[in-house]
């Protein structure tokens, strides 16, 4: 099995990246094409001089014709791609192959949700026709199952572990707070946090990402390209995806304290990046915080903390905005929010604006010299997961 | 010469809750009495119970039925059959015919007396959910419950009791009646039913006697049963035998569920030798006469009438309401589920219905729900078709879900590791979420999962194995 990757053959030379919120008083339409916009006037393009255009939503709408109208796209290539919660990295990932292919020279990977239409709280799947069989718990209740596994696992106590994870909800919101972008600017603090009731095992809802409408959208071309649209472009060093085959769910050896497939996605980034020692390398990381434990295991399954010792870490500040590898210093989807089809690329411009030094002064990351930010990005549930990992640099190596 | 006819397996299914009678009065300000009646969950109705009590009475025995008779008068679906479900969830062959003999109380004796008489091994299932309007001497005095009684001869295998014989005295007055669709009953005037019952009791019992060529010397015990109460207490006391509990303060009257319920009561501790009468009167009498058998002590089920009416917890009375429909809630504010797929649970009938998985030849892993292809690696459609209904399993971990839709939340689930091999995550029903615990022993349970667009979801759910 072979994955090569791409590494520097595509270029990101502009992006955007609408508020989160709640946002009644916009469509869909109106998020694309604002995010469309944001990025096209970044790159000083215009829709007519892309080639070819990925739109990610994974319960919006359906098909590239959902793209092309709001945006009159006119003979155009547009594609629609859904993956799960990791469908914005997805439409990055598609378009990154297709000019790194040759097929094309640039393209637009966008991607929106609107989740606030549906008029019931928390995000609700599509129903698709079954026997009436299929597992109906909330994905709060399936990442809450990680707390008392780890707790067990590692000897470490549940009611500390419940703190600590409000603590990584405590960090997420400072940044949020220092985002003008993000659903929750408020900042919160671990024990107000632990002072909730439960909505789902240990879990409040404060554990849980907000959810909001919004979109975002990247412009890349071939690398060699990429100085004619921009002196600061983020070179693509790295694009990995694992599908998991649900085995964890019926395999009595999983434990539900690690996220294989996240593992398994890591390690394919880092060969393709030629990284080796992620913690001292990267500048920052956007992970994939739909639910407090899940950040917790992500440190350890992304190789920046030993297994069994992330808890440490996170009350250590190890991946505070002043840290040593500073996670989710926009807020991630806790505290920025997550409309499903857009957070991939969200995060993705988070790396945009923090390695070349455009994220607002009070929580902008101290660089300390290193070019590269990791992009996590996941779907699904403990044992039936899917992942996305991606790395971007501002430099060529 | 005449075969000897009987009983060959049986068993009952008492829900797991219980509502104390002092809290109608205590809501309601009147109603309710003494004691406590048994209560479907929000998850069973007469099917899933039905199944469960069918389960208990195979589960003592080798035999296959070759028919399956199901009697109740709340039937979870008119039109289509319900003894279907109850098939497919014993994953009985498809040459085995499964009725719906249903719409009286009467029915379910009635058919029990057809099983006995003959041919063939015919299960016999009677299942009963009784709701009356709050306060009513219904609601307090009725329960929730289902029997199942294998018939056969003796050719068969060992009969655990033999059907001696019987009489039937039929008549027509309205003593109670419902008009289809409505979930509780009417009733005349409580005198005039018992003066109608008590002739008809006389000539049955006269009858019964005679057919057997028995004198009332010669029955031990009588079970006595009907939804008049009176008209029951008065008239059992005329029959000069020994009248056997009528679980009426820890189960209540189960209504065409009663008399098989109230017959495996009596089998669980009766000795060999015994003559039994079971008396029921429903528009006329039936009375039926047993004798056990040696092979009764060794043929009974796991779960005895008594175990499960000590397996119990206390319902609220404002639940029991709402879980009957009879007090409307503020549903979770998620969307209600959607409707199974009939083609897709036509597909799946195996899983769904009879909880089988599948096994892979090479790699041993159990896969549940059944697949093509295996976790381990191996051949696809390398695999056997795995049973799990049966087998018992324990908490691995779990969640309590507060956010999910559910018709009674919170939603209790756990990750169950099944003895042998096989790992399923799977909701937990008849439990407090503070009693679950890693490590606890779970059991498989036919439940009803939610009703969407008049299609009721069958599905299994695992409930915790006390004691």
């Amino acid at each position: 099995m072979a994955s090569h990757g791409i590494r520097d053959r595509v270029a990101i030379v502009g992006m955007g990246c609408t508020p989160f919120r709640e946002h009644w008083d916009r469509s869909l339409d109106d998020l694309l094409i604002d995010a469309a916009g944001l990025a096209l006037d970044s790159a000083g393009v215009t829709k007519d001089d892309l080639d070819a255009y990925w739109f990610g939503t994974s319960q919006s709408a359906a098909s590239g014709i959902a793209l092309a109208t709001p945006l009159r796209l006119s003979g155009k290539p547009v594609t629609r791609v859904e993956n799960y919660c990791a469908t914005g990295s997805e439409a990055l990932r598609q378009a990154c192959y297709a000019v790194a292919s040759g097929a094309y020279d640039s393209a637009m990977a966008i991607g929106a949700e609107k989740a606030k239409d549906g008029g019931y709280q928390g995000l609700n799947a599509f129903p698709i026709p079954t026997d009436g069989t299929n597992r109906t718990l909330t994905a709060a209740a399936m990442f809450s199952l990680i707390i008392p596994a780890y707790a067990e696992r590692y000897g470490v106590d549940e009611d500390e572990l419940r703190r600590v994870v409000a603590r990584i909800a405590e960090k997420n919101h400072f940044n949020g707070a220092r985002n003008p972008l993000a659903q929750f600017r408020r900042e919160t603090s671990a024990d107000a946090i632990c002072e909730m009731p439960a909505i789902a095992g240990r879990l409040s809802v404060f554990d849980c990402a907000g959810v909001a409408d919004g979109a975002a959208a990247a412009i890349v071309v071939r690398a060699e390209d990429a100085l004619r649209y921009t002196d600061t472009p983020l070179y693509v060093k790295a694009l990995a995806l694992v599908a998991g085959d649900s085995s964890g769910l019926i395999d009595p050896d999983y434990d539900f304290t690690t996220l294989p497939e996240c593992a398994a996605a890591a390690a394919d980034a880092y060969a393709q990046a030629g990284i080796t020692d992620p913690r001292a390398e990267l500048a920052l990381a956007e992970v994939h915080d739909c639910f407090t434990p899940t950040e917790l295991v992500l440190m350890e399954d992304l190789g920046f903390s030993e297994p069994g010792t992330a808890w440490r870490d996170v009350l250590d500040g190890t991946f505070d905005l002043d840290g040593e590898l500073p996670v989710n210093t926009d807020g991630g989807l806790k505290s920025f929010g997550h409309p499903v089809g857009a957070s991939g690329l969200r995060m993705h411009y988070e790396a945009w604006i923090q390695l070349r030094d455009r994220a607002p002064e009070e929580r902008r990351v101290n660089l300390r010299g290193r070019t590269k930010a990791l992009i996590h990005n996941l779907g699904g549930y403990p044992g039936e997961m899917l992942s996305f990992v991606g790395i971007v640099g501002t430099g060529l190596d | 010469m005449t075969e000897t006819r009987g009983i060959l397996a049986y068993g009952a299914h008492v829900p797991y809750c219980r509502l104390d009678r002092a809290a109608i009065s205590g809501v309601m300000g009147s109603g309710g009495g003494r004691g406590w009646r048994a209560v479907a969950s929000f998850d069973q109705d007469t099917t899933t119970m039905g199944v469960e009590a069918a389960r208990q009475a195979l589960g003592s025995t080798d035999l296959v039925p070759e028919a399956l008779w199901f009697s109740t008068v709340a039937p979870a679906y008119v039109d289509k059959t319900n003894a279907t479900t109850v098939h497919a969830a014993l994953r009985l062959d498809a040459a085995v015919p499964a009725l719906d003999l249903g719409g009286a109380v009467r029915s379910a004796v009635g058919s029990l007396r057809a099983a006995l008489v003959g041919p063939g091994r015919t299960l016999v299932v009677a299942s009963d959910l009784r709701v009356g309007l709050p306060t009513s001497a219904d609601e307090s005095a009725g329960g929730d419950a289902a029997a199942a009684v294998l018939t056969g001869s003796a050719t068969d295998g060992s009969l655990l009791a033999e059907y001696l014989g019987g009489a039937s005295a039929t008549a027509e007055f309205l003593d109670r009646w419902r008009v289809p669709g409505d979930a509780t009953s009417r009733t005349w005037e409580e005198r005039f039913g018992e003066q109608a019952y008590g002739p008809l009791v006389d000539r049955a019992w006269a009858a019964a006697l005679a057919d057997t060529g028995l004198d009332a010397d010669d029955i031990d015990t009588a079970i006595v049963t009907g939804l008049h109460g009176r008209a029951v207490e008065r008239l059992a006391g005329r029959l000069g035998v020994t009248v056997a509990g009528n679980l009426a303060d820890t189960v209540g009257n189960s209504g065409a569920a009663h008399p098989a319920l109230l017959l495996a009561h009596t089998l669980d501790t009766a000795e060999a030798g015994r003559v039994l009468a079971l008396v029921v009167l429903a528009d006329g009498v039936e009375v039926l006469l047993f004798r056990t058998t040696g092979a009764l002590a060794d043929g009974r089920p796991s779960r005895s009438v008594a175990v499960q009416v000590e397996d119990r917890a206390d319902v609220a009375y404002p639940t029991y309401l709402a879980w009957r429909g009879l007090l409307e809630v503020q549903p979770p504010n998620r969307p209600a589920p959607n409707r199974p797929s009939a083609s897709a649970a036509l597909r799946r009938s195996d899983w769904k219905h009879g909880f089988v998985g599948s096994k892979d030849a090479t790699t041993g892993i159990t896969h549940l729900p059944p697949s093509r292809v295996g976790i381990g690696g191996g051949a696809v459609d390398d695999m056997e078709p795995a049973p799990m209904a049966d087998t018992g399993g324990t908490v691995v971990t779990f969640t309590v879900d507060r956010l999910a839709y559910s018709p009674s939340p919170p939603i209790v689930f756990a990750v169950v590791d099944f003895d042998g091999g096989g790992r399923m995550p799977v909701e937990l029903t008849d439990v407090d979420p503070a009693e679950v615990a890693v490590g606890g022993r779970v059991a498989m349970t036919f439940r009803r999962l939610h009703t969407a667009d008049g299609i009721h979801n069958y599905f299994w759910k695992a409930r915790p194995v006390r004691g």
